[in-house]
C-alpha cells in the first residue's frame, strides 16, 4: 500500500486532501480495496483481455506470419464472411445446437430422475450418491479415452454386448459412421453431466419442506400429482439455474468431442468450439478462429443473460 | 442454501419402511453399477496382460500390471507436471480468491455488484476464446511451454469458482467475530488472517479441491499453450495416445486410471466438501 500523496478517490470529496492526512476511515477503505484488487486484475488479464483481443482479432488477418512480422492487417468483416460462408458452417451450427439440446435434455431428465430417487432415505444412499459424482470428477479426456474403447466398432464392449444379447449383430460404427457419431458423442456427454444435474437438483429437493408433502397427501396428492403440484413448482428456480449453466458449459465443450471423434467423421460432430480450435490451432488462421470464437461467445452471452436473470429470481425467492 | 452439507431432516423416522429401504438400496446399486460401468471398464482393461485388439475379457482374471509399468515409464513425467501445475494453481487461486471473497462478502463496496457480475460472466467465456488470445500473448511473453504459463491459465478456471464458493461461506460468518477482532485493534488484514481464514477452513478446502481438479483435468490450455514435449500434462499425454491408432489399450487405460486417482482420492477423503462445492459454485 502506498502511503499518502494520492487522494482517496473512493470516498469522493468528503475527505481532506492535505497530503499525509489520511483519515483512519480512508486508510481502511484502501486496505479493503486491496483485498479485491488482485482478483480484479486477474479477471481483467485472463478474461477481459482475451475477450477484447479476440473481438479485435476477428477483424484482422492474423496468421502464423503475424508472429514473425508482427503485422496483422485489418480486413473488415472478411473473417466473418469467410467463416459464415464456409461450406461447413451450417453443419457446425446445427451440430452445436443438437449437441447442446440433446445433452441438456438427457442430463436433466436422468439427473432429475436420480435426484428424486435419492430423495428417499434408504441405507447407503449417501455413499451411493457420492460415488455417482465420479464421472464428473475425473478428467474429461480420461472419460473420452475409455468411451472410445467401449464404443469401438469391432472390439468395443458395447457392440460385443449387443451382439451377445442378439440385439444387433451388425456392429454399428458408433464413432465412425456419420449418422451415429453425433448420437454417440451426445450420449457420452449426457453420462458426464448426470452427476452435476443430480447434485444440484437433489440440493433443490432438500429445500422443499416435508410438511408440504404431508399437506398435499391430505388433499389426496401423492406420487405423480405431488411431483406436479409441489415438487416441480418449488424446484423451478433451481431447474432454471441448472439448465442455463448446463447450456453454457455444454456450448464450450471441446475435450469430449476432440477425444472421441476429433470432429469427424466428415464433420459429423464438429461444433463451434471444435471448429474454432481447428481454425486457430490446426490451420493457424487465428483471425477466422477468433471470428468463430466470438460467435460462440455471443451465444454463451445470450445464455449468460438468461442465467443472471434466473439466478436473481432464484435468490429473491 | 449451499455449503450445509448434510440435510437436517435425516431423522424423520420411518421404521416400517426399513425393509422397503433395502430394496431401494439394491435398485440404487444396480443404477450405479450401470452408470459406473465405464470406470470399471477402464480398470478392467488397464489390468489386462496385453493391450489386445481382440475382445477384452469381461473380468481381469489374470491381472497384469504391465500396463501400469508402461504407463508410468511413458507418462510418469507428465503426471508429475500435472501435479506441479495443479498444486501451483491451488496456491495461486486461493491467494487471489480468498481475500476477494471476503471483501465481496463483508465489505460494502459500491461496485461490488459489478465485480460479482464480472465473475459470473467470466464463467461463460469459452476456453477456446481465452486460449486464442493467450496464445499470441504467451508467445510474446515467452510463456508458451512453461509450467508458470499453465498455472496462470488454469487458475483462471479456479479463481471465479473459488470466489463464489468462499463468498457464499464467508457471507455467513457472524459479523460479531470480525467486530470483536476490530475492537481488539486489528485492522482488516489482521482480522482476515487471524479470524476469518481459520474460520473459513472448510470453504478453503472446498475451493482448493475444485481448483485442483480443474487444473489437473485441464485439457484445452495444455493442448493450445504447449507446442513441444517440454511441459506436457498427463491429459495431453492421454490425448496423444488416442490421437493415433491405438494398439495398446491397457497402457492407455492404465494412464487414464492414474489420471483419475486424484479425483477418487479427493472424493474419498473429502466427500462432503465435494458435494458442497458443486452446489456452492452454481447456486450461490
Amino acid at each position: 500500500m502506498a502511503e499518502a500523496g494520492t487522494s482517496p478517490g473512493i470516498l469522493g470529496g468528503t475527505t481532506s486532501r492535505r497530503a499525509g492526512a489520511w483519515s483512519p476511515r480512508a486508510r481502511i477503505r484502501y486496505l479493503e480495496t486491496g483485498f479485491l484488487l488482485p482478483a480484479v486484475l486477474y479477471l481483467l488479464l485472463f478474461f477481459g483481455y482475451p475477450v477484447v483481443k479476440n473481438v479485435l482479432t476477428g477483424f484482422q488477418r492474423y496468421t502464423t506470419k503475424t508472429f514473425y512480422t508482427g503485422q496483422a492487417p485489418w480486413t473488415g468483416v472478411a473473417n466473418y464472411s469467410a467463416v459464415l460462408g464456409s461450406s461447413v458452417f451450417g453443419r457446425v451450427l446445427l451440430n452445436t445446437l443438437l449437441f447442446t439440446a440433446g445433452s441438456l435434455a438427457g442430463q436433466f431428465l436422468l439427473g432429475l430422475a436420480l435426484a428424486v430417487f435419492f430423495r428417499r432415505r434408504f441405507p447407503l444412499s449417501g455413499l451411493l450418491r457420492s460415488l455417482l459424482l465420479l464421472p464428473w470428477l475425473i478428467p474429461l479426456i480420461a472419460s473420452s479415452a475409455v468411451w472410445r474403447w467401449i464404443l469401438d466398432e469391432d472390439n468395443g464392449a458395447l457392440n460385443r454386448a449387443l451382439a451377445g444379447l442378439h440385439l444387433s449383430a451388425a456392429h454399428p460404427g458408433w464413432l465412425t459412421s456419420p449418422s451415429l457419431a453425433l448420437v454417440a458423442v451426445v450420449g457420452v456427454n449426457i453420462w458426464i453431466g448426470i452427476p452435476f444435474n443430480t447434485t444440484i437438483l437433489y440440493g433443490g429437493l432438500q429445500e422443499i419442506p416435508e410438511e408440504l408433502y404431508e399437506a398435499a397427501a391430505l388433499d389426496g396428492a401423492t406420487g405423480w400429482r405431488a411431483f406436479r403440484h409441489v415438487t416441480w413448482p418449488l424446484l423451478r428456480p433451481v431447474v432454471t439455474v441448472v439448465l442455463v449453466l448446463g447450456s453454457v458449459y455444454t456450448l464450450k465443450v471441446l475435450d469430449i468431442i476432440l477425444g472421441l471423434t476429433h470432429g469427424g467423421p466428415a464433420n459429423a460432430t464438429q461444433t463451434l468450439a471444435t471448429q474454432a480450435y481447428n481454425l486457430s490451432f490446426q490451420q493457424f488462421d487465428f483471425g477466422q478462429g477468433a471470428a468463430l470464437g466470438n460467435l460462440l461467445l455471443l451465444l454463451s452471452l445470450l445464455f449468460a443473460i438468461l442465467y443472471l436473470r434466473a439466478s436473481r429470481r432464484a435468490a429473491s425467492e | 442454501m449451499t455449503i450445509s452439507a448434510t440435510p437436517i431432516s435425516a431423522t424423520t423416522a420411518r421404521r416400517p419402511a426399513v425393509r422397503r429401504g433395502w430394496r431401494y438400496t439394491a435398485l440404487g446399486i444396480v443404477l450405479l453399477a450401470v452408470l459406473l460401468f465405464p470406470l470399471y471398464w477402464m480398470l478392467n482393461v488397464s489390468l489386462q496382460p496385453s493391450g489386445s485388439a481382440v475382445g477384452t475379457p469381461w473380468i481381469p482374471l489374470h491381472p497384469s500390471f504391465g500396463g501400469y509399468a508402461r504407463a508410468l515409464s511413458q507418462q510418469g513425467g507428465h503426471l508429475l507436471i500435472s501435479l506441479v501445475i495443479a498444486l501451483g494453481s491451488v496456491l495461486l487461486s486461493l491467494a487471489v480468491a480468498a481475500p476477494a471473497a471476503y471483501a465481496l462478502a463483508q465489505f460494502r463496496f459500491r461496485w461490488a455488484s459489478a465485480v460479482l457480475f464480472g465473475i459470473l460472466i467470466s464463467q461463460m467465456v469459452p476456453g477456446i476464446v481465452v486460449a486464442n488470445a493467450l496464445y499470441s500473448a504467451y508467445n510474446d511473453l515467452r510463456l508458451l511451454n512453461s509450467v508458470i504459463g499453465l498455472i496462470l491459465a488454469d487458475s483462471g478456471l479456479g479463481i471465479p469458482f473459488a470466489i463464489l464458493v468462499m463468498r457464499a461461506f464467508m457471507g455467513r460468518l457472524p459479523a460479531s467475530v470480525v467486530e470483536a477482532a476490530q475492537v481488539d485493534g486489528a485492522g482488516p488484514i489482521r482480522a482476515f488472517c487471524s479470524v476469518v481464514l481459520p474460520m473459513s477452513r472448510n470453504a478453503l478446502i472446498t475451493a482448493g479441491l475444485f481448483t485442483f481438479l480443474f487444473a489437473w483435468g485441464d485439457f484445452l490450455f495444455a493442448l493450445t499453450l504447449t507446442t513441444t514435449d517440454a511441459v506436457r500434462p498427463v491429459t495431453l499425454g492421454i490425448y496423444q495416445y488416442i490421437g493415433s491408432y491405438v494398439n495398446d489399450w491397457s497402457t492407455v487405460m492404465a494412464t487414464a486410471v492414474l489420471a483419475s486417482i486424484p479425483a477418487v482420492l479427493l472424493l474419498v477423503i473429502a466427500q462432503r466438501y465435494v458435494a458442497a462445492g458443486i452446489s456452492g459454485g452454481a447456486v450461490k
